[in-house]
């Protein structure tokens, strides 16, 4: 397909040639095909996400909607100005563009169903709420293209699912809907397709690739050749940092969580002679503290920012001419999808700087860097759709039509996640949604569907649609209080700064201070959900935040064994890593390519073991826990460990003389299912799916119900839950996914099965050097129901013998 | 019976469950069931499922059967709310009622629940005397008399080798006996918090069950 004169003028008239894969875009459209576009940062991907509906627009009259189109953000604005509006009214084409998300007003929405514009930008959740009114039948039936932004933030996450099953019933209501994916550069675009089409056939999507920019500069700091022992944030190089900043035109500092996100914006102010004006970005800030900073670096007003996640999708900001990555990047693929933050013009290089937390970081960095240059992204991990989300979907859909259960479930199993899906699961989950399963019978409100005499399921109440579009959505944040300024004043508003996590706030008191939004609070009084604060001084706290750790990835802990067997490497290296690693090779031993090291010594009247398992933190955190029951077992009296990305160690009242045993992988499924029940990540996981699975609301009309409450609800409901009906289907769904993320149990398998083959076991004299690193890490964890015993037996010995009078 | 201890010249029993039973008495005691707590709860929006109320009786019964007490006597705070007999399933309620035919039941009333158990049975005071003891729900420090109390949930917490270790127990002076909570879903309060050694009028112990093992620390 050529572009129609309208479009073709227009970027003739910018001087500009439609690029290749833009080309390639309408041709696939033309064909009436679905399709995947893999594009770097900076190719003018959204743009040709659009093409093909902007030239059918302008050549074909068509009424009422004819693209939707789904981002991952609510912020939509900037990015659609430039790749859309624009566009649209320099080439004078008469289309009609709204958003439809959480922020609009309901009577807009309510006109949006009666009048629909011709494109529509959205997101999964305001989707997913759209499709549960009766008005989306007649509303999506003409529906052409639907377009799917940053679609590699999606895939295999929950908000994936839903979007998935969106996009399964869109498909229902236009059969000839048009599917178009648009994706940074992704390690397996094929499985994206798979992921992309109906019916998960990956045939019907053709995979368009953009060509690949100028190969990014990465760079490693090491100030004077020194890399700390242990720490993970780069903070000591504060001084360093401020330096690159100064000589750049605007950075980007990521952080990898948003308590260092404080911690580094308030160590790089302590060097900032000149100051220089830098601001912070993280997810707990509030939206409109968020829309500020973006808009001052827009701007240009900003010379840095210090960011998580938060800036790693979407939107242009301004010129950021260098990146700098504070710690570990965890992952190639994010190393460069960072690094592409930098510079979005395709001929000139990204620079990015990584500035390594400790000695394994540097390693971990270098072998990101070897991974970029290769081209080595990370596979990501894509699993069955969580039942939880398919729970909360099918009353959705009910609510928008009565609906007979094999046609929904014939619905469903079009969604690529809910392929697999067998038709006894999709029975559970209707079954729950009838009934709330028998435990919760006494509660008539978790009774939600019912099947009529027809045949057809349909909501038992009409006030049940209200609240499943209060509940809906698939993203839960942990409890959280409001941070508010400025008040304390009765009939003042004060402003909302962000949230803290609820957990966090707990230990606040009245006069307390604390590190939020790159300033010093200082407690003034609660109310509710809210804290009220003022500016404070002193030595403040730091809030702590769950979650939000990516572990290294598969392929990167392979590289970095690589590195430490590659002994022609270690000479372009720091002198404080080459030292290290010589003096561990004479000390103990290197990790091998495929082994597990495991060191035993003795430390302060403790017994310590350290295993070497380079399988991620959370994979080691569940090893820590099995190791330790199974010593506890063996009457070794184990009293906590520690799990870094590289290590786990251990310590007891008791030495380790043979390890074997405790690494036998094969009574693992029991023994983890005894210790996962009783363990907060099965709680946590919970409290996520009974929220999404609709057993815990979110707000109750009228009511918002403190976060509090909540937490300790799911908590209860988990333990009646567990007791008395240990099958339920929420409980199956927390499983699925404590089993995930939370536990990486898959990895921890694989590292047992390692362990098993081949365990080399060292006696070292004392704690040796590849230990530290990780012994330094927090967040250790306390075990041992025997030591417990045993230490509050000494202690009673001990105080009767300290009282004895002869 | 190892784990017995003597008070005012009675021997008394702990058990690992937080009930205490008086063998010469063939009488077992409890404090703070806060039966029907989860209801309460959700009458305020708050829905929790009704489970803990017949967690609670189970592990009751469990402790009635094991001992072979012949008189059950609550401390108090039976119920979460004057309003709680009321809200109890069928099944809980007639599993309560077997018990306090078949038992020479004593409800002791507390700040929480006043008199509302007495539909279901069994004597209700106020406070009571038996043997050397007076029985009430919360310790009167005033009183000089030994005394059978609950009420404040007490709980050891003690650092040892650098770890903090967490305990109901039972709290003992000289004239006090102080029974931790029975009742599922109950928090506990610091033994050595000021609320609770002013309460207890003098040097007092602290009495964890561990693995079938009495253990005492003195509260400082």
């Amino acid at each position: 397909m050529s572009l129609p004169p309208i479009t073709a003028n227009w970027f003739a008239l910018r001087g500009w040639r439609p690029r290749a894969h833009q080309m390639a875009m309408l041709d696939v459209a033309t064909k009436g095909r679905h399709a995947l576009l893999t594009a770097p940062t900076g190719a003018g991907k959204t743009l040709a996400g659009f093409l093909p509906s902007l030239a059918d627009l302008a050549t074909t009259p068509h009424d009422g909607l004819h693209t939707l189109y789904i981002s991952p953000l609510k912020a939509l604005a900037v990015d659609v100005q430039r790749n859309l509006l624009t566009p649209i009214a320099e080439m004078g084409l008469d289309i009609t563009v709204e958003t439809r998300t959480g922020d609009t007003p309901s009577d807009r929405k309510a006109r949006q169903k009666a009048r629909p514009p011709q494109i529509l930008l959205t997101t999964p959740e305001s989707l997913a709420i759209l499709l549960s009114a009766p008005e989306s039948l007649s509303m999506m039936a003409g529906v052409r293209r639907v377009i799917i932004d940053e679609i590699h933030a999606f895939g295999t996450t929950k908000r994936g699912d839903q979007l998935s099953l969106c996009l399964a019933r869109l498909q229902k209501l236009a059969p000839a809907l048009q599917r178009v994916g648009l994706s940074a550069t992704i390690a397996d675009p094929e499985s994206w397709a798979g992921w992309l089409a109906p019916d998960a056939d990956a045939a019907a999507v053709e995979i368009v690739r953009a060509e690949a920019g100028v190969d990014p500069e990465i760079d490693i700091l090491a100030i004077d050749d020194r890399i700390p022992w242990g720490g993970h944030n780069g903070r000591y190089a504060a001084r360093a940092v401020m330096q690159q900043i100064a000589r750049s035109r605007l950075a980007i500092v990521f952080v990898n969580t948003r308590a260092v996100a404080e911690l580094v914006f308030r160590d790089l102010w302590a060097e900032n002679d000149e100051a220089l004006p830098i601001g912070i970005h993280h997810g707990s800030l509030a939206p409109e503290a968020r829309r500020k900073v973006e808009a001052a670096m827009a701007a240009g007003r900003l010379r840095a920012i210090v960011a998580t996640a938060s800036l790693d999708l979407g939107l242009d900001w301004g010129d950021v001419d260098l990146v700098i990555q504070m710690g570990a990047p965890k992952g190639a693929s994010r190393l460069l999808q960072r690094t592409g933050r930098a510079n979005h013009r395709m001929d000139e290089a990204s620079r990015c700087l990584i500035v390594p937390g400790n000695r394994f970081e540097f390693l971990e960095a270098l072998a990101a860097r070897d991974a970029v240059a290769a081209g080595e992204l990370d596979p990501d991990g894509f699993r069955p759709g969580g039942l939880d989300v398919l729970a909360q979907h099918v009353v959705g859909l009910v609510a928008a039509a009565p609906i007979h259960p094999d046609e929904l479930y014939a619905e469903v199993r079009s969604a690529a996640p809910f392929a697999g899906l067998t038709r006894d699961a999709f029975d559970r989950v209707l079954d729950y949604a009838a009934t709330g399963g028998y435990a919760l019978k006494a509660y008539e409100r978790y009774q939600r569907i019912v099947a009529g005499r027809d045949g057809l399921l349909r909501l038992r109440s009409a006030a049940l649609a209200r609240q499943w579009r209060m509940n809906s959505g698939t993203i839960v944040e942990a409890v959280a209080m409001n941070v508010v300024f400025g008040t304390g004043k009765p009939g003042r508003h004060g402003r909302k700064l962000g949230q803290v996590e609820e957990y966090f706030a707990g230990q606040l008191r009245v006069g307390d201070s604390f590190m939020f939004a790159g300033q010093t609070l200082e407690v003034t009084g609660f109310d509710g959900a809210d804290i009220h604060v003022r500016l404070g001084r002193g030595s403040p706290k730091v809030p702590v935040y769950a979650g939000g750790r990516m572990p290294m990835t598969t392929r990167l802990a392979a590289r970095v064994r690589g590195l430490m067997n590659a002994r022609d490497r270690w000479a372009a290296m720091p002198d404080d890593v080459r030292e290290w690693l010589e003096l561990q090779a004479r000390v103990s031993r290197l990790p091998g390519h495929d082994d597990v090291l495991v060191e035993t010594f003795a430390r302060d009247g403790r017994w310590y073991m350290a295993v070497y398992g380079f399988a991620g933190h959370p994979a080691h955190q569940t090893l820590g826990m099995l190791v330790t029951q199974r010593m506890e077992r063996a009457g070794l009296m184990p009293l906590g460990f520690v799990a870094s990305d590289y290590a786990m160690v251990c310590w007891s009242l008791e030495p380790v003389d043979d390890p074997r045993p405790l690494f036998d992988p094969t009574v693992l499924e029991d023994e983890l299912a005894d210790w996962l029940a009783a363990s907060p990540f099965l709680r946590r996981a919970f409290r996520e799916v009974a929220i999404i699975g609709g057993l815990i609301e979110r707000v109750q009309p009228g009511v918002q119900k403190s976060g509090k409450a909540m937490s300790v609800s799911a908590d209860l409901i988990y333990d009646v839950l567990r007791k008395h009906q240990p099958d339920h289907l929420l409980l199956t769904a927390a499983w699925t996914d404590a089993r995930g993320k939370l536990t990486d149990v898959a990895r921890l398998a694989d590292l047992l099965e390692q362990a098993h083959g081949r365990l080399t076991h060292v006696r070292a004299a004392h704690v040796t050097p590849l230990a530290v690193p990780s012994m330094l890490t927090i967040g250790r964890e306390r075990v041992g129901a025997e030591a417990d015993s045993a230490l509050l037996a000494e202690a009673e010995a001990l105080i009767a013998e300290a009282l004895r009078l002869d | 019976m190892d784990v017995a201890f003597s008070f005012a010249g009675e021997t008394l029993v702990p058990l690992a469950s937080g009930a205490l039973f008086w063998p010469a008495e063939a009488t077992l005691l409890v404090a703070d069931l806060h039966l029907e707590k989860a209801s309460h709860f959700a009458k305020k929006g708050w829905l929790l499922p009704p489970h803990a109320t017949a967690d609670t009786l189970a592990a009751l019964i469990d402790a009635v059967e094991a001992s072979g007490a012949t008189r059950l006597i609550c401390l108090g705070d039976s119920f979460h709310d004057q309003g709680g007999p009321d809200r109890l399933l069928p099944e809980a309620r007639s599993a309560l009622q077997l018990m306090t035919r078949n038992l020479d039941w004593w409800w002791i009333t507390g700040n929480h629940d006043e008199d509302a158990a007495a539909a279901l049975g069994g004597r209700v005071m106020t406070e009571t005397r038996l043997g050397p003891f007076v029985l009430r729900h919360e310790a009167d420090a005033a009183d000089r008399a030994p005394e059978l109390s609950g009420h404040f949930h007490p709980k050891l917490v003690i650092r040892v080798r650098s770890r903090h270790i967490a305990r109901r127990c039972f709290a003992l002076s000289a004239t006090k006996l102080i029974l931790p909570a029975f009742g599922a879903f109950t928090g506990g309060l610091d033994v050595a918090d000021p609320a609770l050694k002013s309460a207890l009028a003098g040097p007092a112990e602290a009495l964890v069950l561990d693995g079938g093992r009495l253990l005492r620390f003195p509260v400082v």
